[in-house]
C-alpha cells in the first residue's frame, strides 16, 4: 500500500511539468501566429533598443584619452622584453643606425633544434627529443622558421606573465572565499566564454596595432587555467601536510611558499600546460592586431586565397604545438612522478648536463653564423615547399569531385541549415526568453531562472537578437553533429581497448591544435560559407564528446558491472541498464564542454564569411568600433553561460538522482 | 583483598612528575554559534543538548592531565574525536571551550608569535599518512623544520644527520619520499619531529598506516627511542593492543568523551563501563596484569622464587608453572608483600574468571 501511496504522491510534480511545459509552448505558438499584431513580441521593436554598444564605445573613448599616459607606459615597459625575446629568437639585434649599424645575430636556427631536441630527452627520453626536435626542424626545413620564432617570442613573454599573475589570483582566491565566490569565479567564466576575437578589440583601442597588444590580449586569454590549477592545486594539498606546516612553526608567507605551493606542484604543471596551449592559440589569433607570426601567415594566405601557403604555415602551427604541448606535458608528467634521488651535490654542469650543452650548442652555433651564412638562416636551397602540392591535390579534387562536393554543400544548406536558420530566427525572443526562465526554474530554481532570463534578454535588448539567433543556430547544428559523432565513437572506445588506442592519439592532437588550423582545409574543399563553419566546427568540437563518453562508461566501478552480470545481465542490459545510466552525468558534462567549444569555434568561423555575432565582432575589429564588438562578444558569452549553466543544472540533478 | 588492589591502583595513579600537558574541560563543537552555545551553559551541556541545538560535538568536556616523561595514549574508534583532541592540544584546531595548559600556561591565550615559537622549538608532530613534502629529499624533509627557524644550511644538515642515524636511514638522505617504503617513510617523519628536540611529541596514529609486522618493528623502535630521549608523549591509536604496548596511560574516547583513563592493567582490571571491557575483552591479560594485582597474602607455605610487584605475568608465568609452588612478591627492600600461586596464574591464562583469592 506504502509503495502505491508513495508512488502517487511522486506523480502530480512530473504531471504538472508537464502541463506548464505544454501551456507554456502554446502560448509561445499563439504569439508567433499573432506575430502580426504582437510583432514586438517576436522581433525586438528596434525604437526600444537600448544603446549599450554606444555607451561602451563612449566609455572606451573616454579611458583612452584620459589614460593614454598609462597605456603608453604600459606598452614601453612591456615592450623590453617583447623586444628582446622578438630579437633574440626572430629578428636580430640591430645596435646603432645606419651605416655604423652593427648587427647581432638571432640565435641560430641550428642551435634551436638541437636545444629542442635536448629539451626533450631531458624531460620525456631520447623519442621525446626527436619529436620536438624533429617539430623544429620540419618548421626550419619548411621555411616558417622566421614566422614560427616570432610566435614563439610572443608566447615565452607571454607564459611567464600568465603563470606569474594566474598564481597569485589563484592564491588570493583561495585565500578569500568571498574573493573566489564573489570576483575570481565568475570573472573566470566569462573570461573563458567570451569569444577569443572580443579581446582584441580593446587591445587595439588601447594599445594600438603592435605586438604588446597582441600579447597583452594573449595574456589575459590564457590566464585563466592557471588561476583555476593554483585555487585546485592549492586545496587539494593533504591536510595533514598543511598540519605540519603549522606544527614546524611556519608563518603564514613559509607555510605557503615553502610547503603548499612546493606540494601542489603538479596540479600547477597542468595549469601551465594549458597556458602555453592557450597562449598558442591565442597568439595566432592576435596577429589581426599585429602579433606576426604563423598566425598573421596563415590569414593573408587565407585572405588572398592562397591555400597551399595557409596550408603549409598552418602545419607549421600544428607542429609548434605539438612540441610545445608534448613537452610541457612530459615536464608536468615528470613533476607528478616526482624526483629521483641523486648524488651529494656537484657542479652545475654535472647536475644540468642537458641544460649546460643546450647553452653551449645555442652559443656556438649564433657565433658561428656571424660567419657562416647557413647558419643564421637555412639555405634557401634545402627548403621544401608543399604549397604547390597542397594547391594541386585540391585542383584535383575539385576537377574531379567538384559536382559531389557542391552537390553535397547544397544539400545540407537548403534540407537542414537554411530550415534551420529560418525557425531559429522566427522564433518570437519573448517566447526563447519565457522557455529559457522556465527550464532554469525547473532545473534549479529562481535563480538561475533569473540568470537565464536575463542574459537572453540582454541580447533582445542590444538590438542583436537576429545575429544571435544566427549564432545559436549554427553553433547548436555543429554541436548536434558533433555529438551524433562522437558519443558513438566514445561508446565504441570504451567497449575496446583497441579502438580506444587508435582513438587516444587522434583526439589528443586534435585537442591541441589551434582553432585556426581547422578552417584551413575545409575552406580549401568547401569554398566560403555556412557549410565550412559548420565542418570546421564539428572537428573542432567533436573532441569532448568523445572523451568524456569513453571516460565516463570505463568509470562505472567494476564492482557494479559483476554484480550486474551476477544478476543475469546479457551484455546489451549491462550496458543498457547499468553502464550507460551511470555514466551519464559524465556524458552530459562531454556535450556541455561540446556545445562550449563549438561556440568559441563558431565566432572564428566569421573568417569565412558566416552572418552570426561572429562577422560582427569581426567587422567591429576591423572597424575598430569597441562598442559594438564588446556588446556582440558579450552577447555570446551570455550564449555560453546560459547553456552551460543550464546543462549543469541539469547533470547535478542527474548526479543527485544516482547519488 | 578488592581493598588493598584498589589501594595499589590509586597509588600508581599518583606520581611525583610534573604536568607537562592538562586538558581543562575541553570543548570542540561545530555548527553554528557553538561557542555562544558553550559559554551560556558555563560549559556543560549533555549530548542531547548538542545534538538538539544542531551542533556536532567533536571534542565534549575533557579533562586530563599528561605528566612529563609519560607515553599517555589516546585510543578510541575512529569518529571518537582522538585526532581533534591531540590538535586541540597543539592549537592546531581551535578549542570551543575550556583551556590547554603547557607547563600551566594557557595555549589558547599565548600570542600568534609566542604560538609559532613554541611549536618550533617544544613540540613535535608524526602523522598517519607521514606528511612528508614530495618535493625535498630526505636530508631535505629532516632538516625542513630547522630550515624554517632560519638556521644555516650546514648546521642543521648536521643534526638531521644526527637524527637520521638515530632512526637508522643512514644511506638513504638523498632519497626521495616516493622512493621509500611506508615504514622507511614513517622513520622520515619521526626523524623530522625529532630534529627539533621537542619536549611534547605528539603522533597521530603514526602506525596505522603501515603493514603489522612493520608495524610491531616500530613500536619496538619507539619504546628504543623513548628509553634513550625521554620525551613526554601524546599517542594516538584505534588499535588497543598497541595502546598496551606502549602506554604508560590510556584515555578511552568515544563520541568525543574521555570515558576512562588509566594504565593498561586498570582498564583491563576495572573497566568503568562495557564500552571498556569490551575492548579490554581479547587482550591478553598475563601480558597486561602485574604480580601485585594478582598476589594474595603469604600464607605461610613455601615460595619457589620472588617477583617484583610490578612484574607482568607472563614474565615468570612458566617459571612459576614448572616450579609449582607460590612465589613470593617482594619490595624495593626484598620484604614480601605477598605471594602469587600457580593456578592463578593458570587460571588467569586459561582465561577462568575466578573470585580472586581470599575474597
Amino acid at each position: 500500500m506504502t509503495v502505491t501511496a508513495s508512488a502517487s504522491e511522486s506523480r502530480p510534480p512530473v504531471q504538472r511539468w508537464l502541463a506548464i511545459w505544454a501551456l507554456a509552448l502554446a502560448a509561445v505558438l499563439v504569439v508567433f501566429l499573432l506575430r502580426d499584431s504582437m510583432s514586438w513580441a517576436v522581433n525586438y521593436p528596434t525604437e526600444a533598443v537600448i544603446p549599450v554598444a554606444d555607451w561602451v564605445s563612449a566609455l572606451m573613448r573616454w579611458i583612452k584619452s584620459n589614460f593614454s599616459w598609462l597605456t603608453r607606459s604600459i606598452t614601453a615597459v612591456l615592450g623590453v622584453p617583447l623586444d628582446f625575446a622578438l630579437n633574440l629568437l626572430a629578428k636580430n639585434f640591430k645596435i646603432g643606425h645606419g651605416a655604423d649599424m652593427f648587427v647581432l645575430p638571432r640565435l641560430s636556427w641550428v642551435g634551436v633544434c638541437a636545444a629542442a631536441y635536448l629539451a626533450g630527452r631531458a624531460a620525456g627520453g631520447w623519442k621525446l627529443g626527436a619529436l620536438v626536435g624533429g617539430c623544429f626542424l620540419y618548421i626550419a626545413l619548411f621555411g616558417q622558421w622566421t614566422s614560427a620564432m616570432l610566435t614563439l617570442a610572443l608566447i615565452s613573454i607571454a607564459v611567464p606573465f600568465c603563470i606569474v599573475t594566474g598564481l597569485f589570483v589563484g592564491i588570493w582566491a583561495w585565500r578569500k572565499p568571498w574573493a573566489e565566490r564573489l570576483i575570481v569565479s565568475p570573472a573566470l567564466d566569462l573570461m573563458q566564454t567570451i569569444p577569443t576575437f572580443a579581446y582584441l578589440i580593446p587591445m587595439l583601442l588601447l594599445f594600438g596595432n603592435s605586438p604588446v597588444s597582441a600579447m597583452i590580449a594573449t595574456a589575459i586569454f590564457a590566464t585563466p587555467p592557471m588561476v583555476r590549477a593554483t585555487m585546485l592545486g592549492l586545496s587539494r594539498v593533504p591536510s595533514e601536510i598543511d598540519d605540519f606546516s603549522e606544527m614546524a612553526g611556519c608563518t603564514a608567507r613559509q607555510k605557503l611558499w615553502k610547503v603548499l605551493l612546493p606540494s601542489a606542484r603538479p596540479t600547477l604543471m597542468v595549469g601551465v600546460n594549458q597556458v602555453i596551449m592557450l597562449a598558442l592559440n591565442m597568439v595566432i589569433i592576435a596577429s589581426m592586431i599585429g602579433a606576426g607570426g604563423l598566425g598573421y601567415d596563415v590569414l593573408l594566405a587565407l585572405r588572398a586565397l592562397k591555400v597551399g601557403e595557409a596550408m603549409e604555415a598552418g602545419l607549421a602551427i600544428v607542429a609548434l604545438a605539438i612540441a610545445l604541448d608534448r613537452l610541457s606535458q612530459a615536464i608536468a608528467h615528470k613533476q607528478a612522478k616526482g624526483s629521483a634521488h641523486q648524488e651529494a651535490r656537484r657542479s652545475f654542469w654535472r647536475r644540468y648536463p642537458n641544460l649546460t650543452l643546450a647553452i653551449a650548442i645555442l652559443a656556438i652555433t649564433t657565433l658561428l653564423s656571424l660567419f657562416v651564412p647557413a647558419f643564421a638562416a637555412l639555405p634557401k636551397a634545402m627548403t621544401l615547399t608543399t604549397a604547390p602540392l597542397w594547391k594541386a591535390a585540391v585542383n584535383w579534387i575539385t576537377l574531379n569531385f567538384f559536382d559531389m562536393i557542391e552537390a553535397f554543400r547544397v544539400a545540407l544548406i537548403l534540407n537542414v541549415l537554411n530550415p534551420v536558420r529560418a525557425f531559429c530566427e522566427g522564433f518570437p525572443w519573448l517566447g526563447t526568453v519565457f522557455l529559457l526562465g522556465l527550464a532554469g526554474y525547473q532545473l534549479s530554481g529562481l535563480r538561475l531562472a533569473a540568470l537565464v532570463a536575463a542574459l537572453t534578454a540582454f541580447c533582445a535588448v542590444t538590438g542583436l537578437w537576429e545575429k544571435t539567433m544566427a549564432t545559436v543556430y549554427l553553433c547548436g547544428i555543429s554541436a548536434f553533429i558533433a555529438c551524433l559523432i562522437g558519443i558513438p565513437v566514445g561508446l565504441m572506445a570504451s567497449r575496446s581497448d583497441r579502438f580506444e588506442k587508435i582513438v587516444t592519439p587522434i583526439i589528443d592532437t586534435l585537442q591541441v591544435l589551434p582553432s585556426f588550423c581547422f578552417i584551413i582545409p575545409v575552406v580549401m574543399l568547401f569554398r566560403v560559407g555556412d557549410v565550412t563553419a559548420m565542418i570546421a566546427t564539428v572537428a573542432f568540437a567533436v573532441v569532448p564528446a568523445i572523451r568524456y563518453t569513453n571516460l565516463g562508461i570505463r568509470q562505472v566501478p567494476p564492482a557494479l558491472i559483476e554484480a550486474a552480470k551476477v544478476s543475469g545481465c546479457t551484455k546489451r542490459q549491462t550496458f543498457f541498464r547499468v553502464q550507460l545510466p551511470l555514466a551519464l552525468p559524465e556524458i552530459m558534462l562531454g556535450v556541455n564542454q561540446t556545445i562550449l567549444m563549438a561556440l568559441a569555434m563558431i565566432i572564428i568561423c566569421a573568417m569565412v564569411g558566416t552572418r552570426d555575432l561572429g562577422q560582427e565582432v569581426f567587422i567591429a575589429l576591423s572597424k575598430a568600433d569597441s562598442g559594438r564588438g564588446i556588446v556582440a562578444g558579450l552577447a555570446i558569452a551570455f550564449i555560453g553561460i546560459v547553456a552551460d549553466r543550464l546543462f549543469n543544472a541539469w547533470t547535478a540533478k542527474a548526479r543527485a538522482r544516482l547519488g | 583483598m578488592t581493598e588493598a588492589t584498589e589501594q595499589t591502583l590509586t597509588t600508581a595513579g599518583k606520581d611525583a612528575r610534573p604536568i607537562k600537558l592538562a586538558c581543562r574541560n575541553v570543548w570542540k563543537l561545530f555548527g553554528a554559534n557553538a561557542a555562544h552555545f558553550i559559554r551560556q551553559r558555563d560549559g556543560k551541556a549533555s549530548m542531547a543538548e548538542v545534538a538538539a541545538a544542531g551542533l556536532v560535538g567533536a571534542v565534549r568536556a575533557v579533562d586530563l592531565e599528561i605528566r612529563q616523561g609519560e607515553i599517555f595514549i589516546i585510543m578510541g574508534l575512529s569518529g571518537s574525536g582522538k585526532s581533534t583532541l591531540v590538535r586541540c592540544m597543539s592549537r592546531l584546531v581551535e578549542p570551543t571551550h575550556g583551556k590547554v595548559e603547557f607547563e600551566g600556561k594557557d595555549l589558547l591565550k599565548i600570542s600568534d608569535a609566542a604560538l609559532i615559537e613554541l611549536r618550533r622549538h617544544r613540540m613535535g608532530m608524526v602523522f598517519q599518512n607521514f606528511a612528508l613534502l614530495p618535493h625535498l629529499n630526505v636530508l631535505e624533509n629532516i632538516a625542513f623544520p630547522l630550515g624554517i627557524q632560519g638556521q644555516d644550511r650546514a648546521t642543521r644538515e648536521a643534526r638531521a644527520r644526527e637524527v637520521i642515524e638515530l632512526v637508522g636511514l643512514r644511506g638513504r638522505e638523498h632519497f626521495y619520499p616516493r622512493e621509500l617504503s611506508g615504514g622507511q617513510q614513517q622513520r622520515v617523519g619521526i626523524a623530522r619531529s625529532l630534529a627539533t628536540k621537542p619536549e611534547v611529541w605528539f603522533l597521530d596514529e603514526p602506525f596505522s598506516a603501515l603493514d603489522p609486522l612493520i608495524r610491531r618493528e616500530m613500536q619496538d623502535e619507539l619504546m628504543r627511542l623513548q628509553t634513550m630521549l625521554h620525551k613526554t608523549i601524546v599517542f594516538i591509536t584505534h588499535d588497543f593492543d598497541e595502546a598496551i604496548r606502549l602506554a604508560d596511560r590510556i584515555a578511552i574516547m568515544k563520541d568525543g568523551e574521555v570515558i576512562q583513563i588509566g594504565t593498561p592493567e586498570e582498564l583491563v582490571v576495572n573497566p568503568a563501563t562495557d564500552y571498556v571491557a569490551e575492548f579490554t575483552r581479547d587482550v591478553h591479560r598475563a601480558k597486561v596484569i602485574s604480580a601485585r594485582s594478582l598476589m594474595r597474602a603469604c600464607d605461610g607455605s613455601e615460595h619457589g622464587g620472588t617477583v617484583a610487584p610490578d612484574a607482568r605475568i607472563s614474565s615468570f608465568s612458566a617459571d612459576i608453572v614448572a616450579a609449582g609452588k607460590p612465589f613470593a612478591v617482594v619490595n624495593g627492600s626484598g620484604e614480601p608483600i605477598g605471594e602469587v600461586t600457580p593456578q592463578a596464574v593458570i587460571d588467569l591464562l586459561a582465561g577462568i574468571e575466578h573470585p580472586r583469592p581470599g575474597a
